[in-house]
């Protein structure tokens, strides 16, 4: 059994040792914010937070979680309110499928957490690891930048 | 500003997606793949996989219906065409159960010689005029050749879908551009009246066109689902998504262009080789020699384009298919032929200009609006200072008009409206403009309308989206519809045929700015303008977001995307997102959208065209014209990697 919390939450596991976290989070838990698109750390879609941290969960295994805590898009939203970033994310038009926007706003989280207000340069290498193919990088920047500014 | 109307539920982790689904029971599948180019199925033996306990089913070209699939092919066949070519299918408890059970499926090949250079299929040809006097008339004749390379889609959510049974109804959570095209074919296969067949796509993550068409993974979803009694959720891996879901084909473009001293084109001789993989996937050939056809006046035309057939993965729709490929080479060549007469390359392409679409012999809707995306570009790059580094292309493409027919309803009750239609919001925003387009009939608050769509339930037919259409062929069945539920309450309306004596086209114009460092060869995009006729903008926000990512995309497309073959053994190298170079936030420089809004009335009463495709066909050869002026080197190849470049600077 892995105990461990998700987003405030204590949560108990019985799973193989090979399952990821993202796995664990997606079929376990329900909660399938976190996207898998490549499965092997190269896209940033399945991105969450260990403690504290932006991981990729795609490359955490769900019982090395055990004590830990993580945090899903799910989780972001303080009773119903949205976060800085999401609100940026929705005013800037941060996206079009979607599809990696729970790993970028992680990501993104992650930083500010860690740094209020951060500069360009640390927005720029907190989304680094995250692709978009719709291409909406320039509006993802400019909404950080708006989260930040604010 | 209206932003998009599912961004909470984007934001929040909330849209749901194909493999979203949570159903009790339910199974989780992968489908064995060939891992041979060409070879035939001896042998499959299953009584290892299928003994593995939390396996619950295993289908295979011995243990399935008899399906056609691809020309005369089947569904699982005995002869295997490709390294990614479906072999069978496994149903199991988890998605690592069913990866297990596929690795203890015995599968015997006998390997077969395999092509990747292509049998040439029949070539399609159109001409008019007369070639050799076009030749012959000419002052300068231009000859080059230029290349292309296969791409691929890549959206980051991959193929996959939900199926599940209720007695002899199937219902399909899907990733699709096409509710409906899946419902038709998907019923076709398994024998089904398409009314039992009930396809859902509540939120989609991207498809730029592999999306388009049913893919086999449905139907054998729904086997599956059959034959175990359970909801089964079949999603492609990464790799299997880039070797078996569609590419761009690559294409060489031979092509002469003939014009006089002033400019004026006399002959446009093109022929055009294009790598369709193992199958003609959805039947349908990109239409390459388009633009050739159309872009610019000209009375003497031969353009041919010839399919090869090879043992590499099925091409299919790319955003703007055809078209992107081609106007690398036309527009590249327009560049090159105006240094030879020493004419300013924009001045030629207007000494050019057509007013009329020379293939359907009809006059444009919006004859003028090339040549205003024209000079807004040349303005907001400076074009007249002629700074080294600036690069011009211009495009057209033959969608706009929308494809009808389509149905739409309208309830219209206590100053609330509720539009009911049969697309899918791939990411595009259909959700949040065809509500604009609702309210603003009504005469209410875009807020008050709510918009459903995504699934065949209500029997409300909608075209795939594809070609750019869905706001211009559902556009005016919702404002027709909603004009109706003001005075009635409820209303559906029929988007009809497009007029008959006018050709409706989208075009624009793109400029860029970048230098190069000589040294290592790599090129620093610095910004890129666009404008384009996309009829009336309804949304300028999600207009630019879809203009910025067109662009972001052909940006990979003109400097770093490429599938890589190992010819030794048919293999393709770089199926993943690692060695696949999409482009990334590092890579995207200033990009400005500076179209205007162009109402063509003329085209559907809602005057809006669409926009989806456009932004991706103009950018690299922009950026090859630009390459050329910071450095004097040509490139005819795509992608303008460093190699490439730094060997032409050395030269």
């Amino acid at each position: 059994m892995t105990r461990l919390r998700v987003n405030g939450e204590h949560r108990e596991l019985e799973v193989e040792p090979r399952r990821t976290l993202l796995e664990a989070l997606r079929l376990d838990l329900g909660l399938t914010g976190a996207k898998e698109a490549c499965g092997m750390g190269n896209c940033g879609a399945c991105t969450v937070h260990l403690d504290g941290e932006a991981v990729y969960s795609c490359l955490v295994l769900a019982v090395d979680c055990a004590g830990r805590s993580v945090t899903t898009i799910e989780g972001l939203a303080a009773e119903g309110k949205l976060d800085r970033l999401q609100e940026a994310f929705i005013a800037a038009d941060a996206f079009q499928c979607g599809f990696c926007t729970a790993g970028q706003i992680m990501a993104l989280a992650a930083l500010f957490n860690r740094a209020p207000h951060p500069s360009d340069a640390q927005i720029m290498r907190a989304l680094s690891g995250n692709l978009c193919r719709c291409g909406a990088y320039r509006h993802i920047v400019q909404a950080a930048r708006a989260a930040r500014d604010r | 500003m209206i932003t998009r109307r599912e961004g909470r539920a984007k934001v929040t982790g909330a849209a749901r997606y194909a493999a979203d689904m949570r159903l009790p029971g339910m199974l989780y599948a992968r489908i064995v793949r060939s891992p041979h180019p060409h070879a035939r199925v001896a042998r499959i033996d299953a009584a290892r996989a299928a003994a593995l306990p939390g396996v619950r089913a295993v289908l295979s070209s011995a243990d399935s219906p008899a399906i056609g699939w691809h020309e005369s092919s089947r569904l699982f066949d005995t002869t295997v065409r490709y390294v990614g070519d479906e072999v069978a299918a496994i149903a199991a408890d988890t998605p690592a159960l069913a990866e297990d059970a596929a690795r203890l499926l015995e599968v015997r090949y006998e390997p077969l010689a395999f092509d990747l250079g292509g049998q040439r299929q029949k070539p399609k040809l159109e001409e008019r005029g007369q070639l050799a006097r076009g030749l012959r008339e000419a002052d300068v004749v231009l000859e080059a050749e230029y290349r292309t390379q296969t791409a691929l889609h890549n959206a980051l959510e991959p193929h996959g879908c939900t199926a599940f049974w209720e007695g002899d109804r199937l219902t399909v959570y899907e990733s699709t551009q096409g509710i409906f095209a899946v419902r038709d074919e998907v019923a076709e296969k398994l024998g089904l009246s398409p009314e039992r067949v009930r396809v859902v796509t509540e939120h989609m993550g991207g498809g730029f066109g592999a999306k388009q068409i049913a893919w086999k993974h449905t139907v054998i979803a729904a086997l599956l689902a059959q034959r175990t009694g359970r909801p089964v959720q079949l999603v492609l891996e990464r790799t299997a998504e880039n070797l078996a879901s569609g590419n761009r084909n690559a294409t060489c473009q031979k092509l002469r262009l003939g014009a006089k001293r002033d400019g004026t084109l006399t002959a446009i001789d093109v022929r055009i080789d294009l790598e369709q993989g193992a199958y003609s996937a959805g039947g349908e050939d990109s239409d390459v020699i388009g633009t050739y056809l159309t872009l610019y006046r000209c009375g003497n035309v031969r353009a041919e384009q010839t399919a090869l057939a090879t043992n590499l993965g099925p091409a299919v729709a790319f955003r703007a298919p055809g078209y992107a490929e081609a106007n690398f080479a036309l527009e590249s060549a327009i560049d090159e032929l105006a240094e030879r007469l020493n004419m300013d390359a924009i001045e030629l392409r207007l000494r050019n200009y057509t007013s009329d679409d020379q293939r359907e012999g009809k006059p444009f809707t919006s004859p003028e609006s090339l040549r205003r995306c024209i000079a807004r570009a040349a303005q907001a790059i400076e074009w007249q200072q002629k700074r080294p580094g600036l690069g011009f292309a211009a495009h057209d493409w033959a969608a706009g008009g929308g494809w009808p027919p389509a149905e739409a309803r309208v309830d219209f009750r206590g100053g609330r409206a509720r539009v009911i239609v049969g697309v899918q919001d791939i990411g595009t925003g259909s959700r949040t403009a065809l509500a604009q387009i609702a309210a603003e009939a009504l005469g209410i608050a875009v807020d008050a309308v709510e918009v459903e769509l995504g699934d065949t339930a209500p029997g409300l037919y909608g075209p795939t989206s594809a070609g750019s259409a869905t706001l211009a062929t559902l556009g005016p069945a919702i404002q027709e519809a909603a004009r109706a539920a003001k005075e009635k309450g409820s209303a559906t309306a029929k988007r009809r045929d497009n007029p008959k004596d006018r050709s409706i086209r989208t075009c624009g114009a793109q400029a860029v700015e970048l230098c190069v460092d000589r040294d290592t060869g790599e090129v620093i995009v610095k910004r890129v303008v666009a404008a384009h006729d996309s009829g009336r903008i309804v949304n300028p926000l999600l207009h630019t977001s879809q203009v910025i990512g067109g662009i972001t995309q052909a940006l990979g497309y003109a400097l770093s995307e490429e599938r890589i073959v190992d010819a030794r053994f048919g293999e393709v190298l770089n199926a993943n997102l690692e060695e696949y170079k999409v482009p990334t936030l590092a890579d995207i420089p200033e990009i400005l959208n500076v179209s205007e809004s162009m109402p063509d009335m003329e085209a559907n009463p809602t005057g809006a065209k669409g926009c989806g495709e456009p932004p991706i066909i103009a950018t690299a050869a922009a950026i090859a014209n630009a390459i050329y002026s910071a450095t004097g080197v040509r490139v005819r190849e795509l992608p303008i990697t460093r190699d490439k470049l730094i060997n032409g600077i050395r030269r």
